[in-house]
């Protein structure tokens, strides 16, 4: 079995957490990467300072979908000002395996993509 | 003189050092070469030679070591011009890569010729290269891009040609797509353009280094390429024109070496081809290139493109093995180049690349710069593979191994 695609992040693309649309999103956000082809659309529910509630659709790689999912479960009642600044690292420490650079868009695409919904600011180290 | 030599893949394959390399203990099965192919020892040792032993800048220097650095350049231009029947080896402009010669015809000939409300003629399956500088150029004169329709197979919609010429200055279209691998034909193609008055420019870029070809014999206008896909070093490239165009376009970059006598306000230009090579050029670069061409030319190119025929014709009959999968191009490999472009329904081209990368087989995954002709094709990307003369049968089986091996991944 290939460690890039254990079984928790193949589960994780088959089988979507909070996938689908939200109707009365407070935020919705599209992000990209022209370069792969991978798409994510961010809905975002805000609840008193808290984030009631996310979606996503997207279409991609299994990495950026992978990805996607795993941050929804991460975000989802947490204060917005805290997401403003959500650290890349842990959702990749979330993500548990090597990703190599050409790969780092498509796994870091739904973090960034909730940056933008937030008008946050990146935290990572470059 | 060219010395000639069968195409023996084992000993072709011994040329080639970076073939010895080990991938996570796995042989290197290298089938990305329409990206860039892998560079013969002969290439890598004139390069090294000229940095060695007579290192020096061309074109000016009275001693020696400039002088040998001269001939050595000029040679290279000389069998290059050989290489594709140019007239002449004035008509050899010397670029950094396609690209660059494409923009040298777009600036140079491109802002004096093409007016606004005149046409330029493209194909859906240009790679950037040829389609973004068209763009600006469009934007920057007024001009209007028209384009070639593909059809289901891959193939050019040729019907179409003679009303899309209409009022066209300039058709730009590939030689052979980096994508689908269609080899288009560019003689007729070429006559009908020049019947109803626009010139053509070739994006030779696939097809120079897998396949004969003789620039007069095409008729063509401006034919590009570059080095570093036909055994050649990167950071150089050709246009190719006809000289009496190159004669009447004005120069390209303006600095040393391009010019004749240059006073404080004003300046003449030097004669063909210097007058397009600003600026010390890549020297080393250009004595690879001819080192590569000689490779290439032992063999003949007819040769190199029988052999590419049939790993091409092996890979469209195994692929037909792995189940869902669909295939892009031509289904007939005289008209499929040596590059097969393909999807599954469930891997995505970057997981595709990414686990058959650890089998020790490189393959592309993406939009291979051509994003017009993802969307035409309803797909975000594809994953290919492509060959050269190093390539054997047995590296086609292993990587229809290993796609089924992923396959089982995201089963």
């Amino acid at each position: 079995m290939d460690d890039l695609y254990r079984e928790q992040i193949l589960e994780h693309y088959k089988n979507p957490h909070h996938f689908g649309e939200l109707t009365d999103a407070d935020i919705t956000q599209e992000g990209d990467n022209p370069l792969c082809g991978d798409v994510i659309t961010l809905y975002l529910k805000l609840d008193d300072g808290r984030l009631g509630d996310v979606r996503f659709r997207g279409r991609g790689c299994a990495i950026s979908q992978a990805s996607a999912s795993m941050l929804t479960d991460m975000i989802v009642g947490k204060p917005v000002n805290d997401l403003k600044t959500f650290p890349t690292k842990d959702l990749l420490e979330e993500l548990g395996i090597q990703i190599s650079p050409a790969r780092m868009k498509c796994a870091t695409l739904s973090v960034n993509t909730l940056r933008v919904a937030l008008d946050g600011e990146s935290t990572d180290e470059e | 003189m060219i010395q000639t030599r069968p195409l023996d893949v084992e000993a072709v394959r011994a040329d080639f050092p970076i073939l010895a390399r080990k991938i996570k203990d796995k042989p290197l099965i290298y089938l990305d070469s329409a990206a860039t192919s892998q560079k013969p020892a002969v290439v890598i040792d004139v390069m090294d030679d000229y940095y060695r032993r007579y290192n020096a800048n061309p074109h000016r220097g009275v001693y020696l070591l400039s002088e040998e650095a001269t001939v050595a350049y000029e040679s290279a231009r000389q069998r290059v011009a050989a290489f594709i029947n140019a007239g002449s080896p004035k008509e050899i402009i010397f670029t950094r890569n396609t690209t660059e010669a494409i923009n040298l015809v777009r600036y140079s000939w491109g802002r004096v010729n093409v007016r606004q409300g005149d046409r330029i003629l493209l194909t859906e399956m240009e790679h950037h290269s040829n389609l973004v500088p068209w763009q600006l150029l469009a934007q920057e004169v007024g001009a209007r891009l028209e384009f070639l329709c593909i059809d289901d197979r891959g193939l050019l919609q040729l019907g179409q040609l003679e009303a899309k010429l209409e009022g066209v200055r300039l058709l730009a279209i590939t030689h052979q797509s980096n994508t689908l691998g269609t080899i288009n034909p560019i003689k007729a193609i070429t006559e009908k353009a020049h019947r109803a008055g626009a010139l053509v420019l070739v994006d030779g870029a696939q097809a120079v280094p897998h396949m004969p070809v003789d620039v007069r014999d095409l008729g063509v206008d401006f034919y590009a390429f570059s080095g570093h896909k036909m055994c050649g070093p990167t950071g150089i490239g050709v246009l190719w024109a006809r000289r009496s165009l190159l004669e009447a376009m004005p120069p390209f970059l303006g600095g040393g070496d391009m010019i004749r006598r240059v006073k404080l306000t004003e300046a003449t230009w030097n004669e063909l081809p210097w007058k397009f090579e600003a600026g010390t050029p890549s020297v080393a670069e250009g004595i690879g290139l001819g080192a590569a061409v000689d490779y290439l030319g032992q063999f003949g190119m007819d040769k190199v493109r029988a052999h590419e025929r049939t790993l091409v014709d092996y890979a469209l009959e195994k692929f037909q093995e792995i189940p869902d999968i669909t295939v892009y191009g031509p289904g007939d490999p005289e008209i499929h180049g040596g590059a097969v472009s393909f999807t599954l329904p469930n891997v995505h081209p970057h997981d595709l690349a990414t686990l058959v990368d650890r089998e020790g087989i490189a393959v592309r995954a993406g939009h291979h710069c051509t994003q017009p002709l993802m969307d035409r094709l309803g797909v975000a990307a594809t994953t290919r593979a492509s060959f050269y003369i190093y390539n054997r049968q047995d590296e086609v089986d292993h990587l229809v191994d290993a796609i089924q091996k992923a396959q089982k991944v995201f089963s």
